[in-house]
């Protein structure tokens, strides 16, 4: 429902109605437990290990053929995709994982990944862990990292959030990367007189805004204090988060105007037509980008607004595997799991998918593009690596309060204080 | 006596009669009893459909009315939708019935036209009216040169959806009147013409009471119609900023990753008590003309 990669290969015919069909859709899970149909098998003519089967929520068309090529790979065990749409894949997961789920299934860190391991819907992963460790970096392994100190998540690829613009028409008007939250005022007031919407903007399907309010919460009070927020730690009527919402409103009137009525799809396509000068969106942007103009296509990471925490963090989100706690085939599974850990796997699937990068720290990144590369650099230059809103915190609380409560701030930001404390209450209800 | 006696059952007509009430007993509680029981007594409770249930009492509905700002939005759209498609789409469906019941020129291509839409879902009008309202791209914003972001600002973008599914509702208001105005006794208007009643006397004095059974029929499909709106919303924003019906909040807090099942539910209740409302009403004129 709220998660950026894979709503921008969907086409919104296909997202609405399989969204209003949701109702049938246990149905079609249950189904797919059954590993009879899209079945890839694995190469292996032993398959000593008998059938691992994979839920995916890969649909659309790249990251399924990406993960596919990367199974076929694996040769200690038949392997069974079934893949399942996106979105519904992942509304249902808590009734997919307490029902007949697949060994193996598709996921993301971070809280998101927490809170089933917690509710005891994932199985503990360490052991493959003391193979893979030395892999990863440390900021990837307190990703997979549940509550209680095991493991249970395996990090596939990842994608960073930046700033993007056309390298032509900043060369072109003579722009400067801004490094401070001054600069980046500066510039934008610039391009508003050289006819430019400064920044494009859109927040139609609800989650796009959340990146924003990302950003500013780590550049504003760091990352410590933003996950804390996002694990209902702290107050929404703090002065730190006002301020936030204060820096925000500033900004937004550089900000393409009616974001609340456009896609990012639309807002990409603004900035690929030379009508917008720059976006803050995930590397996915690329998609809404014709082949030819992928090489005019750069970002800048989110300037600096105080001091104390500079450009520290980056918001990168990571997708990966676990194992269902109901897994049929345990030792299958962590064999498969440590295959899509190598580094020649993950090699696979960005080359196959360039909106990716490889998450594993001993990945080849010479076949990289040059936004990859560029992608790759920023992220390993971050302390801290945040995984989006709505996968930092609890689902409930992110698609039932935060997405209604960022389109009020987009459609009325002068509303803070009365918006912070509706926060604030339904927080309380909801973390309670 | 004689009478009451041929009518009594015998053992097979017992049995008979048991198991065919019985299968409409049983499928009824265990498909609209039984659910709605459920949804009553979890509405009650605190689960996020894994962990152990937990009793909460009222407190949801407190929580409802208190601190969450979608559902009197949702409340407030949803009585919208009602009195627009009964006042404004319902009469105009009318309005159209009559124009072309006068079997005007070229009445058979309004009546398609105007009975088009019928034929699409609303979540497919939904994407219509995306094409149509979009701030960027929008047909109506190229056309008069406008900037105004129809389907983004929470003040407008609700009426521009609701003319969007009166679109809908129109032909389909239009094309049921048609009919009934058609099984109407011309006589009636030829005698109501003679007596020197103008036009517009002799449609709502004379033709307009003989469609009643035709109005009850329309009256409770536009209730339908208003409550159940889900899908066009759904399909232009997932019903948020300003398109918030309650349909959509039962889904968006039950069904979606959320699983806040207790509180979704407890917004399904509110919904069961508003339609509730329009049951009895409609059940107890029912009941009393058949008396």
């Amino acid at each position: 429902m709220t998660h950026p990669l894979p709503m921008s290969r969907r086409t919104m015919l296909q997202n609405s109605l399989l969204g209003a069909a949701a109702f049938g859709v246990p149905a079609i899970l249950a189904g797919c437990s059954n590993p009879a149909d899209q079945g890839t098998p694995g190469t292996g003519g032993a398959a000593a290990r008998g059938t691992v089967s994979v839920g995916s929520n890969a649909s659309d068309e790249v990251p399924k053929k990406a993960l596919q090529t990367v199974v076929q790979a694996f040769t200690q065990a038949d392997v069974k995709i079934n893949t399942v749409d996106h979105n519904t894949f992942q509304e249902n997961i808590n009734r997919y994982l307490q029902g007949r789920p697949d060994d193996v299934f598709t996921w993301f860190a971070g809280y998101r990944m927490r809170f089933f391991a917690e509710q005891g819907l994932a199985t503990d992963i360490s052991d493959v862990w003391q193979g893979i460790g030395a892999d990863y970096t440390p900021a990837f392994k307190q990703a997979a990292t549940g509550s209680d100190g095991k493991q249970y998540f395996v990090p596939f690829t990842y994608y960073p959030w930046a700033v993007f613009y056309r390298k032509s028409v900043w060369e072109e008007k003579g722009y400067a990367v801004p490094k401070t939250l001054d600069e980046f005022t500066a510039l934008a007031t610039k391009m508003k007189s050289d006819g430019l919407v400064p920044i494009a903007f859109a927040d139609k399907d609800g989650w796009p805004a959340m990146g924003t309010f990302d950003i500013v919460n780590m550049r504003v009070n760091g990352y410590d204090f933003h996950i804390s927020l996002m694990a209902g730690k702290e107050s929404w009527t703090d002065p730190r988060v006002k301020q936030v919402f204060d820096t925000w409103r500033g900004l937004l009137e550089h900000h393409q105007p009616g974001a609340n009525g456009r896609t990012w799809q639309e807002a990409a396509q603004s900035l690929q037509q030379k009508k917008t000068g720059m976006y803050l969106l995930g590397m996915f942007v690329a998609q809404q980008f014709p082949e030819s103009d992928l090489d005019d296509l750069d970002f800048f990471a989110f300037p600096e607004i105080n001091p104390q925490f500079g450009q520290d963090s980056v918001e990168a989100p990571i997708d990966g595997y676990m194992i269902s706690a109901k897994a049929r085939n345990v030792e299958g599974a962590k064999q498969l799991l440590k295959h899509l850990a190598s580094a020649a796997s993950q090699n696979v699937a960005t080359k196959l998918d360039p909106g990716t990068l490889a998450a594993s720290s001993k990945a080849d990144t010479s076949g990289y593009s040059a936004l990859q590369k560029r992608g790759a650099e920023l992220v390993s230059q971050a302390a801290h690596i945040s995984q989006f809103l709505d996968r930092d915190t609890r689902p409930d609380f992110a698609s039932t309060v935060m997405i209604p409560a960022l389109q009020r701030f987009i459609g009325k930001p002068d509303d803070i204080d009365a918006l912070l404390k509706d926060i604030e209450a339904q927080k309380t209800n909801i973390f309670r | 006596m004689t009478r009451l006696r041929a009518r009594r059952h015998s053992s097979r007509d017992v049995v008979v009669l048991s198991i065919g009430l019985g299968v409409a007993i049983g499928v009824n509680v265990a498909f609209i009893w039984g659910p709605t029981l459920a949804s009553i007594v979890l509405s009650g409770t605190d689960w996020n459909g894994i962990s152990e249930i937990r009793w909460v009492g009222v407190e949801n509905y407190h929580d409802l009315a208190t601190s969450y700002p979608p559902f009197w939005t949702a409340v407030r759209n949803n009585v919208l939708w009602l009195a627009f498609l009964g006042l404004v789409a319902t009469p105009f469906g009318l309005f159209c019935a009559v124009l072309l019941d006068r079997r005007i020129r070229f009445s058979r291509l309004y009546q398609g036209a105007l009975y088009l839409p019928v034929v699409l879902s609303l979540a497919v009008v939904g994407f219509i009216a995306q094409l149509v309202y979009s701030q960027d791209y929008g047909v109506l914003n190229a056309v008069t040169g406008r900037e105004t972001d129809w389907l983004g600002d929470p003040s407008v973008n609700i009426w521009v959806v609701m003319v969007a599914a009166a679109w809908r509702h129109v032909g389909y208001v239009m094309i049921i009147y048609l009919a009934g105005l058609k099984a109407v006794d011309p006589a009636l208007k030829e005698a109501a013409a003679i007596d020197g009643a103008s036009e517009t006397q002799a449609f709502f004095r004379v033709v307009f009471p003989t469609l009643r059974p035709i109005n009850v029929i329309v009256l409770v499909i536009t209730v339908i119609e208003a409550l159940r709106a889900f899908d066009i919303v759904y399909a232009i924003n997932k019903g948020r900023n300003g398109l918030e019906l309650l349909s959509v909040l039962v889904t968006e807090n039950i069904v979606g990753e959320a699983s806040r099942i207790g509180f979704g539910s407890a917004i399904a209740v509110v919904l069961l008590v508003i339609s509730m409302g329009f049951i009895i009403v409609y059940l107890t004129q029912l009941f009393r003309e058949e008396r």
